[in-house]
């Protein structure tokens, strides 16, 4: 089996007494879609940029398509492609110009037309990037991320200020890089995208990372599910691990009283719950 | 693609933008032709005073179109996030930057050769004496002013400042280093200042070049050369991508 795409252990990271990452160790497989969840300020931006090279981390171990970034070695940057928080453009380049321009630095490039057509921006192509929306630019960020053919996509809060639709294509074209095989790391606010596109996610609060797993299967502590029903009118929520045990004696129980379990959900908490949870936590 | 063919996609992208520009096509080559048109006009047909404008406006112009241009878009592209764009792709550092400069420097020669045109047809002054000085020293200029000029950059805050940083060095460095009257008339104070700063030694160059003055290159060489020594130092040792 070929190594991870990327390896991370005891990563640390400090500004001066800031201590931005403190101590964050997580692998990402080849051709998975790793979402990093986490609040403002929870240190995702900074271990990105450690990932993609832009910062030296102050401790542990960072392995990317088998380099270490901080090195830039120009081999690794040809793998990657890197979709910034936010970074711009000459503005008088138009999105064709832009795209042929990079495709340059690339050994196999993408064909820069049809890396137009797949962020959706065909109808733009010839708009100055200063002519563009946010969305738009948005969509030519990632059109340049991806002109290289990358094996590895860096996406960091690809879909802020996105209209619904604009997102959907968005979301199509990280669904087509993992069809393609490519690994995707996303920073994201929404936690619909992350539960929509990620395999699995990471929630990093304060510098560590505090749940990790496939986003359906992420718990807050020990309740993994979510039992309600409506006794005289109120709803009874009960939280539990072991649905069965709970279900059967929730159900034995109503058969004694001669009751019925009206309106009977069971769910499993959505990611958004397991994340607000999460960082509530510390807050009490 | 290899790291000089990408310069040269560099090079190319930014000739390309720069005419898209009309304001900065304006600042490079209307502005100094203005100047040396004005001021020529006012001491039309004395041959001594034009033969110390002709190579004033000449060094000023490389002054501009390097030091002025590269200040004004390293600033601007470092504050966009251009900078820090191409960090993230495989375009090597040298060859990135190195189009960049490459772009100022042909705006440089370009405006030199325009300058050195109206002086013979417009002013009577004559064609080069000493080509070899002219060409040399242009370059000496660029490669001392676009390091400069990148270097500066790393201390100016933001794009909306940069004329008035832009100024406060170009406009009294120009005043003192001879462009518009021989420098030797200068108060001893400043003329001592202005020795020590590349303008004035480049303007002695480009005066040996142009109109065979009797300068001493060798020393306005070292000078010019040191700071570009220093310019490349700083610009390197301080660069900041973001």
């Amino acid at each position: 089996m070929p190594e991870l795409a990327i390896e991370v252990a005891d990563l640390r990271k400090s500004y001066g007494e800031l201590d931005a990452v403190r101590g964050l160790s997580f692998g990402v497989e080849r051709g998975e879609v790793f979402g990093l969840l986490g609040p403002n300020g929870a240190g995702k931006t900074t271990t990105v940029e450690i990932l993609e090279g832009y910062r030296r981390r102050s401790a542990g171990q960072v392995w990317v398509l088998g380099h270490d970034p901080e090195v830039r070695d120009r081999r690794l940057q040809e793998r990657v492609g890197i979709v910034l928080q936010s970074c711009g453009f000459y503005p008088r380049m138009t999105v064709r110009e832009a795209v042929e321009h990079f495709a340059k630095a690339y050994p196999s490039p993408r064909d820069p037309s049809e890396t137009i057509v797949l962020v959706g921006l065909e109808d733009k192509a010839d708009a100055r990037a200063n002519e563009l929306s946010g969305g738009q630019r948005r969509r030519l960020d990632l059109a340049l991320a991806l002109v290289g053919d990358p094996e590895l996509v860096f996406l960091d809060e690809p879909t802020t200020g996105f209209d619904p639709a604009a997102r959907r294509v968005a979301w199509n074209a990280v669904r087509r890089l993992k069809e393609l095989g490519k690994t995707v790391v996303l920073t994201t606010h929404y936690l619909d995208e992350a539960q929509a596109l990620a395999d699995r996610v990471a929630i990093v609060k304060d510098g560590r990372i505090v749940a990790e797993g496939p986003p359906a299967e992420l718990r807050p502590g020990s309740s993994a599910y979510r039992v309600s029903y409506l006794s005289q009118g109120r709803r009874v929520e009960h939280r539990t691990d072991d649905v069965t045990e709970l279900l059967h004696r929730l159900t034995r129980d109503a058969l004694a009283r001669g009751e019925r379990l009206e309106g009977l959900e069971v769910a499993r908490p959505t990611l958004e719950e397991v994340y607000l949870e999460l960082m509530a936590e510390d807050d009490r | 693609m290899s790291a000089f063919a990408l310069a040269w996609e560099q090079f190319r992208l930014e000739r390309k933008l720069f005419w898209r520009n009309p304001s900065a096509a304006f600042f490079n080559f209307i502005l100094p032709l203005l100047l040396l048109l004005l001021v020529a006009s006012v001491f039309a047909g004395e041959q001594d005073e034009l033969q110390v404008l002709i190579p004033g406006i000449a060094g000023m112009s490389v002054m501009a179109t390097t030091f002025n241009a590269l200040v004004f878009n390293v600033t601007f592209l470092r504050e966009e996030g251009i900078l820090k764009r191409v960090r993230g792709t495989p375009i090597p550092t040298a060859s990135y930057l190195g189009g960049l400069i490459g772009s100022a420097v042909a705006n440089a020669f370009v405006t030199v050769a325009i300058v050195i045109v109206i002086g013979n047809l417009v002013y009577d002054v004559d064609w080069p004496k000493e080509p070899l000085s002219l060409a040399a020293f242009t370059a000496l200029g660029v490669v001392c002013f676009a390091s400069l000029g990148i270097a500066f950059s790393h201390a100016i805050p933001n794009v909306d400042s940069v004329p008035a940083y832009q100024n406060a060095v170009f406009l009294p460095l120009i005043f003192i280093s001879g462009v518009f009257y021989s420098a030797d008339d200068l108060p001893p104070a400043l003329e001592a200042i202005a020795e020590a700063l590349p303008l004035k030694h480049v303007i002695d160059g480009l005066s040996a070049g142009i109109v065979g003055a009797q300068v001493n290159e060798a020393a306005a060489a070292a000078v010019a050369g040191a700071w570009a020594l220093v310019g490349a130092f700083l610009a390197v040792r301080f660069f900041r991508w973001e």
